[in-house]
């Protein structure tokens, strides 16, 4: 250990703060995710790991659920619907005065109605006659509610939402538009790398020029092939096929070029002995350049993976938006518009959304950072 | 559809290009032994059969559309009548067009500048703490996350409740604990530019960073041992030793932060969708895509404004490829 100077605190604290700023954001959303939906819309994420008090309103059962016992009618419930570990200890039945009561006490509605609200919610409410309205009353209480959390929004969000399957939606978008570059670039790397021919320069200066050409000079020109190749042999525009295709193409340059660069680095003699040896380009390929760049492929792969599962633009331009092909970005960017006051639900849908690169992040950091230090400067 | 049908589908779109490579090279190696060595041909057929269907999907996706969107952008709407420098004319009178151009800009100043700062500034702490490793793991973490994904975790921060509410934003909440009145930033013309700057800042400091401390350790040590026992202080030779050392990755990760901040579409699309004076390039071009059934030529001057931003960088980049040739 170093010894504790001034100034290895001071950056110590400095690199806290940064580390604070950086994760409280992400942290915030995940901790919303999983709250309780009616808490969320009403305090902050950060009011949820101690016990708070709350004011809310509730609804008494109405005339449905009355019994008759001895003289008077009574409804018995419990306010909350079901205990959900709140404490009541103050309630009212009048907007202008919403904590009159202790809790055991006897509270009297405007129509001569008796009410008494107990601690975790169940309340008697007693009437000389019966009960003719359908509706109930409001109460009004004020509650410890300790920290609770729940999966119900991931439920809710997967299954009813709709973003289950926008989730396998975008896994069928995401494998084959990372695999097939992987499979056409590596022969198109070692065909730039160990082979001769015409034009070589060309195509590699090519490449390098692609890597910087932004994705929006293809969109327009692109999207219109698309159109007539649909009208033309009367399938659809838009299909998986079709997205793969234009994932392959803007992620072609920056695959080529990080496996060339890599390719580059392996010993010439060893293609030269195989070549001796009679073995074709295509046995030197399988045989020797593949196993030997299991690490590269594996970096790519995963750059290439997370930039097709965490793009929008194209996932927009050439998929539909009904939900057999929606992608989990433009689920998102829908729900955003249409659901944007419901936190419970966005903070669900983009922790879901986030799974699979979280994953694969903590997984495999390494193979991550050393994609992105090879160089990465994608089109 | 459901997921048998999903996994087929992409099963079999892996499996043709498999077939594709392996049945091509296959024939080719069982009719060399059958004919005579035509070694040349045999050459030229395999150098066709490794570099075609890269050549074709390089041609088709990017190569053939760089050229079809300039001349796109002298046509009209449906991309069938010469309009000439019409479509031009048009953006420099177009008031959104103004505004995204003075935004890009902003962003383009604001944006690569803080992130590499903050990136160097957090590598050299993380280098020297102990929990450095930590630390860069959780800063790094905002890369893997997707644009809209950041966009919902952020509008969340900045939420908005009016002042007698309770705040759920952790923003407005700091603000009211600090006797300021809430605000809802996003609305707030010039400066909500900055608030969703902030959001890319806080991705790409990410990438800075790791890049960054890869860079570091090729420091030799001795050089910044002697540093330190000449009595340099740490923040001397930060500026003094590490920043000249590191020039050449400092220029690196600022280009490629540039080129992102020029294409910058989900943050804007997904928060403000350009409301309130927040309109960039990549946003305004893909509402021309499909605003009253799109228009070609409009969507591709705007496209094609993007592109000059990457040509310095793009000539760049190919100048230092050639120097790398050359050696």
């Amino acid at each position: 250990m170093k010894k504790l100077t001034f100034s290895s605190i001071f950056s110590q604290l400095l690199l806290l703060i940064f580390v604070i700023v950086w994760i409280v954001p992400t942290f915030g959303l995940f901790i919303s995710s999983l709250r309780d939906k009616d808490v969320l819309a009403i305090s902050g994420w950060w009011t949820s790991f101690t016990t708070t008090e709350v004011n809310e309103i509730y609804r008494t059962e109405g005339n449905e659920s009355q019994i008759k016992e001895g003289d008077h009618y009574y409804i018995k419930g419990n306010l909350f619907g079901e205990d959900k570990g709140k404490q009541i200890f103050r309630f009212g039945v009048t907007s202008k005065n919403i904590d009159e009561f202790e809790v055991g006490d006897k509270a009297m509605f405007k129509d001569k109605t008796e009410i008494t609200v107990f601690e975790n919610g169940d309340y008697i409410w007693k009437s000389q006659e019966e009960f003719k309205k359908k509706k109930g009353k409001r109460v009004f209480v004020s509650a410890k509610s300790p920290p609770s959390f729940t999966l119900d929004n991931y439920k809710e969000v997967l299954f009813k939402e709709g973003l289950g399957q926008a989730f396998l939606n975008t896994f069928a978008v995401a494998l084959p538009s990372t695999i097939i570059p992987l499979i056409i670039c590596s022969f198109f790397a070692y065909a730039l790398t160990w082979m001769k021919f015409y034009g070589r320069d060309i195509l590699l200066a090519s490449i390098i020029a692609s890597l910087v050409v932004p994705l929006q000079m293809s969109l327009i020109p692109i999207l219109t092939v698309y159109n007539d190749f649909g009208a033309l042999f009367g399938v659809a525009a838009k299909s998986y096929p079709g997205i793969w295709m234009a994932h392959t193409g803007f992620g072609l340059a920056s695959t080529t070029f990080l496996l060339w660069n890599f390719l580059k680095s392996l010993p010439s003699e060893m293609m030269e002995a195989a070549k001796v040896d009679g073995a074709t380009h295509y046995d030197t390929f399988l045989k020797i350049v593949v196993p030997l760049s299991i690490p590269a492929f594996a970096s790519i792969f995963i750059l290439q993976f997370l930039w097709v599962w965490n793009d929008l633009l194209v996932g927009l331009v050439f998929l539909d938006k009904h939900p057999s092909e929606i992608i989990l970005t433009a689920k998102l960017k829908e729900l955003l518009g249409s659901r944007g006051e419901n936190w419970e639900i966005l903070t669900t849908g983009a922790f879901v959304s986030m799974t699979v690169p979280l994953f694969i992040f903590f997984s495999l950091q390494r193979y991550f950072i050393r994609g992105l230090v090879a160089g990465s400067i994608k089109g | 559809m459901n997921i048998f049908s999903l996994a087929t589908t992409v099963l079999i779109g892996v499996l043709f290009f498999i077939a594709f490579f392996h049945l091509s090279n296959f024939l080719l190696d069982y009719f060399r032994i059958k004919a005579a060595r035509k070694f040349a041909l045999e050459n030229s057929i395999r150098v066709i059969i490794f570099i075609g269907p890269a050549f074709i999907v390089l041609f088709v996706f990017i190569i053939y559309p760089v050229f079809e969107t300039i001349r796109l952008s002298f046509y009209d709407k449906q991309g069938e009548n010469f309009v000439g420098l019409h479509n031009y004319a048009w953006a420099l009178n177009d008031p959104d067009f103004k505004r995204s151009i003075i935004n890009n800009l902003g962003w383009l100043l604001v944006v690569p500048t803080l992130s590499t700062f903050f990136g160097l500034v957090i590598a050299n702490l993380a280098d020297r703490a102990w929990w450095g490793s930590i630390a860069k793991s959780i800063i790094f973490m905002p890369m893997a996350i997707s644009f809209v994904g950041a966009g919902v975790i952020w509008k969340f921060m900045y939420d908005y409740r009016g002042p007698g509410d309770q705040q759920i934003g952790l923003l407005n909440a700091i603000a009211v604990s600090l006797g300021f009145e809430p605000q809802a930033w996003l609305t707030i013309p010039i400066w909500n530019n900055f608030f969703l700057m902030a959001i890319m800042i806080w991705i790409q400091t990410g990438l800075a960073l790791v890049i960054f401390s890869a860079a570091l350790r090729t420091i030799p040590s001795e050089t910044l041992d002697a540093a330190r026992i000449d009595g340099a202080s740490e923040f001397k030779i930060f500026w003094k030793i590490i920043i000249p050392y590191l020039e050449q990755t400092i220029l690196v990760i600022w280009t490629i932060i540039t080129l992102l901040v020029l294409k910058v579409f989900d943050i804007i699309y997904a928060m403000t969708n350009g409301q309130w004076q927040t309109e960039v390039l990549a946003n305004l071009m893909y509402d021309w895509m499909f605003r009253g059934g799109g228009d070609t030529g409009r969507g591709s001057v705007l496209a094609f404004c993007i592109l000059i931003g990457v040509i310095p960088i793009l000539a760049w980049n190919l100048y230092r490829h050639k120097q790398d040739q050359k050696v």
